[in-house]
């Protein structure tokens, strides 16, 4: 996976309105090429190929955090309404404020968290398994589309397109800063849940279970949640809620290692390769540009109905 | 039996008042009297139009979508053996969603009453996705009907959220269209979906026998006689046509086929017979108040419905999931 996911950051680079050799490109990261391909590379393609594979990674662990967590397939932040919470600061931002990038990844991460805190209050202590957190989620994250569906109304046409444009989850004109955000994030948290690696594990066969292994029960839960809820935010707040890749980025990890437990660095590598293939799409299926968001969505949408479809054929067969 | 009866004489009670409120307040103050007087056809030209063109279209509209959106919750909910069953879980939203932005693009329509069956289309058409995606041969398995409404609705909002950034004109009709709402939709177009809600509502009131003895599991009630995969068609026929008609005419409204059958569960018990007209009768008392509220709530202007029904639907749910132990899917 990890190949294919070099592959594809490659292809990313290398192609565009402004082709670019794959020699030109090493040269110019390593930092002397011809001045336009250096520009192109440095200044366009790469910040914006390493946004999409930093958050698509740490959502992808997040997901898969949250899904062993959950011992359900559906409890991705998507679904739990962390996402939404994360998109209902950064249209309140966009509105309210009209300012630029910075207020919006702020409003999306005082979104998402607050949105997180409010779910796990709710939920309680031992509401973290099971359908309780998703399904809390999904009457959290139906209020905030309430609300964000009111401010929509309440905008002017303008504001109102820029801030579904971010809903959509974008990669488009990312720069350094948001790199080096997102880095940082994804250095500091992904080796806090690898730590919690088998832990979890031993959490999928029950409390009990686990607790007669010598497993912290809480703290196994706890830590690992609340990276994971700092990894979506600040995925979110560089790149849009990009819909789907926390959802099916550990389901494909699981699904390939056929593995117990979180998988957590498949379902990263997963993650980034489904963000990265889905800008590469983006930017090149149509003749008009996309945002990635839209590309997740659907693409995850129909190979999740296939893939429904396909299972109940074999099982009749 | 008496407590049953004794119940619907409270929800009917509840209808009437829901009714009179619905014609009684708004936005714009009337006096009570002024309205009688309004309703019989005398009184200021305002106020007389206000009664009669806006808000007895609107109560009546909020009667029959409400009816509508109370049974196919409580059909689907007995269908899928899935207690969280509901039109959105079905794509229904989504689907209307997607024919309406579809029409507003490609063929340039933008009088609502033109892309009432637009939506009407898309919401049967994502129906049937999902369900053609979940349903095996025992029923639906709740697990996969959920995956499978969840993939449908991805992949409809990334197709919206395309055609929506692409148009501007688009998005400012959708953006009002995407909260649900009762008022200023055309009486006209009500009319011509006047024979959907009454089709599909005879037909649910007809399945709730077979819907009986389909909860006794498949293979008992073919010994009881009735005929399983004719009831199972039957009743997505009721539960599309309703839901669909439902959504073309206000737009999306979350919760009330989700919340409404629960609460009535809860003190009918399972039989289909009283589960199905309780639903029909409570399901306008709740959507017709969180109109009126929103009509208070937001004075001089209003909050549309669909954003009160999302907001008040969603704590109630919250507060069901909190109640139970465990809630079983």
């Amino acid at each position: 996976m990890a190949v294919i996911l070099l592959v594809a950051s490659a292809f990313t680079l290398t192609t565009g309105d402004f082709a670019v050799p794959i020699g030109d490109v090493v040269t110019a990261i390593v930092g002397d090429a011809p001045p336009a391909a250096e520009f192109v590379v440095n200044t366009l393609r790469l910040p914006r190929l390493l946004v999409g594979i930093l958050a698509g990674a740490g959502l992808g662990v997040a997901g898969a955090v949250m899904q062993s967590l959950s011992r359900n397939a559906l409890g991705s932040p998507d679904m739990i309404g962390f996402s939404m919470g994360a998109a209902t600061g950064g249209i309140a931002a966009i509105l309210l404020t009209a300012s630029g990038t910075v207020g919006t990844s702020i409003g999306a991460a005082v979104g998402g968290f607050a949105t997180a805190l409010v779910i796990l209050l709710l939920v309680g202590r031992h509401g973290l398994n099971g359908y309780r957190l998703v399904l809390v989620g999904v009457g959290i994250s139906t209020v905030l589309m309430a609300v964000n569906g009111y401010m929509l109304t309440r905008a002017i046409l303008g504001d109102a397109q820029r801030a579904v444009a971010w809903q959509v989850g974008n990669l488009s004109g990312r720069n350094w800063e948001h790199v080096t955000l997102v880095a940082v994030a994804v250095a500091v948290l992904v080796p806090v849940i690898l730590i919690f690696n088998r832990r979890m594990s031993m959490l999928e066969l029950g409390d009990d279970t686990a607790t007669a292994l010598g497993v912290g029960v809480l703290a196994t839960r706890l830590v690992p949640l609340l990276a994971s809820i700092g990894l979506v935010a600040a995925a979110i707040s560089m790149a849009g809620p990009i819909p789907f890749v926390a959802l099916a980025g550990p389901h494909l990890a699981r699904r390939l290692t056929r593995h117990p437990g979180p998988n957590v660095l498949p379902a990263a590598v997963m993650g980034a390769l489904l963000t990265v293939a889905s800008d590469f799409a983006a930017q090149h299926a149509l003749p008009v540009q996309l945002p990635v968001g839209i590309v997740t969505s659907v693409v995850g949408g129909v190979y999740l109905v296939a893939l429904l479809i396909v299972q109940r054929r074999s099982r009749r067969a | 039996m008496r407590k049953r009866l004794a119940g619907l004489l409270l929800v009917v009670t509840l209808l009437l008042v829901a009714v009179a409120l619905s014609i009684a307040v708004g936005s714009r103050v009337i006096p009570l009297g002024d309205v009688l007087g309004a309703l019989a056809g005398d009184g200021s030209p305002d106020d007389v139009l206000t009664v009669r063109e806006g808000r007895i279209p609107r109560t009546v509209l909020g009667l029959v979508a409400g009816a509508a959106l109370g049974l196919s919750g409580a059909l689907m909910q007995s269908l899928t053996r899935n207690p969280l069953a509901d039109p959105g879980i079905f794509g229904i939203n989504l689907g209307a969603a997607a024919g309406v932005v579809l029409a507003i693009t490609i063929f340039g329509i933008t009088a609502p009453a033109g892309y009432v069956w637009f939506a009407f289309l898309g919401s049967v058409l994502a129906m049937l996705v999902v369900y053609g995606a979940s349903a095996g041969r025992a029923g639906t398995n709740p697990a996969r009907l959920a995956l499978a409404g969840i993939a449908v609705q991805f992949a409809l909002a990334g197709v919206v959220q395309a055609l929506q950034l692409a148009d501007r004109g688009a998005l400012d009709q959708m953006r009002f269209w995407v909260v649900g709402s009762l008022a200023n939709r055309e009486t006209a177009t009500l009319w011509s979906l006047a024979p959907f809600f009454v089709g599909g509502i005879l037909l649910s009131l007809v399945l709730a026998r077979s819907l009986n003895a389909l909860a006794l599991g498949d293979d008992t009630a073919r010994a009881l006689g009735a005929g399983v995969a004719t009831t199972r068609i039957l009743v997505l026929i009721a539960v599309t046509v309703l839901c669909g008609a439902a959504t073309a005419a206000c737009g999306p409204l979350a919760f009330i086929g989700l919340m409404v059958p629960h609460v009535v569960r809860s003190f009918t018990g399972p039989d289909q017979r009283w589960v199905l007209p309780f639903s029909m009768l409570l399901a306008p008392v709740v959507l017709l108040s969180a109109d009126v509220l929103g009509r208070v709530l937001a004075r001089p202007s209003e909050l549309q419905v669909g954003i009160v029904m999302d907001v008040i639907g969603g704590i109630v749910f919250i507060a069901i999931v909190r109640a139970r132990r465990v809630v079983h899917l």
